[in-house]
């Protein structure tokens, strides 16, 4: 188990991380979303011991990160953005490296490092150095060595970052493997990866929480969500009828598509009603959709003022 | 713990090809100093004052090139993350890296054996002196380590920890020079001027390299390593985060 108790972090005047409180609990994978520079990293280089908080607590499996800090990192095994390692080693002697400081010896070493390597496909590389390897197989070099003494909790800062389309689902699936009996916290900014892996998400932006929940809760705060979407090449037509609708509060045109946002309270009955409609005119249907609600509008709607903020400060 | 970092350490030296580059130019340049301007044979002297008489100036720009990287490369790299999120104290980071490169340093000592047979060859030298100056000579290094070691972990550029340390050594051996001495003794009280020179590693390790191994002079360079290897533990401190 995870604890964040008001942490923050300062850098000068910049507050990187601001009063942060959290708790994850194993089995949940908990995906950290937010722009570049809102403080994912941040945060967890605080829970991971490598930034000393400007104050509050981490406390990892119970205990405090600065007070006791080799107990914490014991716990955890962790993935620093951009999987770094010494690349003059070859990723053989890397993992018996982090065997043996992470107090792994002889038979109990070998078997370890058997089966990371079997988790995150090495066999291939074993003998090559690390500098000559591609991004992906040096992100899955970060995993091995995060994974190796089978810790419960794992903190992967944006673990698919630079993989192609096939290693990212390899990496998606076996966080979804490992969660079962393992506390998992991953930091992303893409929104999918938060759908297909995460059982929770946290929404940071300028090191403050904005939103805390599952992604099913996140979507259904988007005023997409339960919106009906009628794809026709009568859509136009459509749409002057569909305004008129006691049960609409509003609706959105665009090009052969028409969304129909339904009043509080009208949500259930909106896609029957629709497609009576359609029928009844005979519009001819290409699609009809009850909209699940978008995980990218609510990301957009909670962090842009501070993204505004941040390119003005840029700016200036 | 730190045997295992330590290993890793001096392991990653020799996986490069710095280990051997550096090895010969230490080799070469001990060889030139000693015979060429420092008239090994025209002496006609059975000992190795010429030899050991140019290893401060051999350290200068040496040492810094060993030290630069020991920090300043995982930082830049990112792997200092990694090494400081792994179960370990940042003191045991410390000074494995630093062994790691002392006794590297050691070993190209050890290297240069040949030129102490070939005097035990010619004549019949002091052998207790020669094993107190080259005692001397790597207490020395591991005084210049240190200093090289906090710069590094001061900046991401190797190229400003080697310029940084050598200064700094330059700094540390001039101290003890006689005409630099003569220098500022126009400015200051004898007292300041006593404690300066004090602070050299020039006149500590030209007492341990005439053979006295005083106590003192082992003392300084242990105190010089201490000093410095717990302000690298603060530099980096202060300074990972950046």
């Amino acid at each position: 188990m995870i604890e964040a108790d008001r942490l923050s972090k300062h850098f000068g005047s910049f507050k990187a991380v601001d009063d942060l409180s959290f708790e994850v609990r194993p089995g949940e994978v908990l995906g950290f979303l937010g722009p570049n520079g809102a403080g994912k990293s941040t945060t967890m280089k605080m829970l991971t011991g490598f930034l000393r908080p400007t104050s509050g607590i981490a406390r990892i499996n119970g205990f405090d990160v600065q007070r006791n800090p080799i107990e914490a990192k014991q716990q955890i095994g962790y993935l620093p953005e951009g999987a770094p390692a010494w690349g003059d080693m070859t990723v053989k002697s890397f993992l018996k490296f982090i065997a043996q400081v992470r107090g792994l010896r002889g038979r109990e070493a070998k078997a370890a490092i058997d089966t990371a390597i079997e988790t995150v496909e090495l066999e291939e590389v074993l003998h090559r150095q690390i500098d000559n390897l591609s991004k992906g197989f040096t992100r899955r070099v970060g995993l091995a060595q995060a994974l190796l003494h089978n810790p419960n909790i794992l903190i992967m800062d944006e673990p698919t970052d630079g993989l192609d389309p096939n290693q990212k689902h390899q990496v998606r699936e076996l966080i979804t493997r490992m969660a079962e009996d393992k506390l998992l916290i991953i930091s992303t900014h893409i929104l999918e990866e938060v759908e297909a892996v995460c059982t929770r998400a946290m929404i940071i932006s300028d090191g403050k929480m904005m939103a805390d929940g599952t992604p099913a809760e996140l979507t259904a705060r988007s005023k997409f969500h339960q919106a009906v979407t009628l794809h026709s090449p009568e859509a136009a037509k459509a749409a002057e009828l569909l305004k008129v609708l006691p049960q609409a509060r509003n609706i959105a045109l665009e090009g052969n598509a028409v969304t129909v946002f339904p009043r509080e309270g009208d949500e259930a009955g909106l896609y029957d009603l629709v497609a009576k409609l359609a029928r009844e005119h005979n519009w001819p249907i290409t699609e009809l959709a009850r909209e699940r609600g978008r995980l990218d509008e609510v990301f957009r709607d909670i962090t842009r003022p501070s993204a505004k903020a941040a390119w003005d400060r840029v700016a200036a | 713990m730190i045997f295992t970092l330590f290993k890793r350490e001096l392991a990653s030296y020799f996986s490069t090809p710095l280990a051997y580059v550096f090895l010969m130019i230490f080799l070469v340049l001990t060889g030139v100093f000693t015979f060429e301007i420092g008239n090994f044979y025209e002496r006609g002297q059975a000992d190795l004052q010429t030899f050991f008489l140019f290893h401060p100036f051999l350290y200068l720009f040496l040492v810094p090139a060993i030290a630069m990287r020991l920090w300043a490369d995982e930082r830049k790299t990112g792997s200092i993350e990694l090494l400081l999120t792994l179960p370990i104290t940042m003191w045991q980071a410390v000074v494995a890296k630093f062994l790691a490169a002392w006794i590297f340093i050691g070993l190209s000592l050890m290297l240069t054996a040949p030129l102490w047979i070939t005097v035990n060859y010619l004549g019949e030298p002091d052998n207790g002196t020669v094993f107190a100056a080259y005692l001397g000579s790597w207490l020395m290094a591991g005084g210049f380590l240190a200093i090289g070691s906090c710069l590094s972990a001061a900046t991401r550029s190797q190229v400003i920890a080697f310029i940084l340390t050598a200064v700094v050594c330059f700094l540390f051996v001039a101290a003890g020079w006689p005409v630099v001495l003569n220098f500022i003794s126009r400015f200051v009280p004898t007292e300041l001027l006593q404690a300066i020179s004090s602070m050299s590693f020039f006149s500590h390790f030209q007492a341990i390299s005439k053979g006295v191994i005083d106590l003192r002079d082992i003392i300084y360079f242990a105190a010089v390593i201490l000093v410095w290897l717990y302000a690298t533990a603060l530099v980096i401190d202060m300074k990972k985060a950046d």
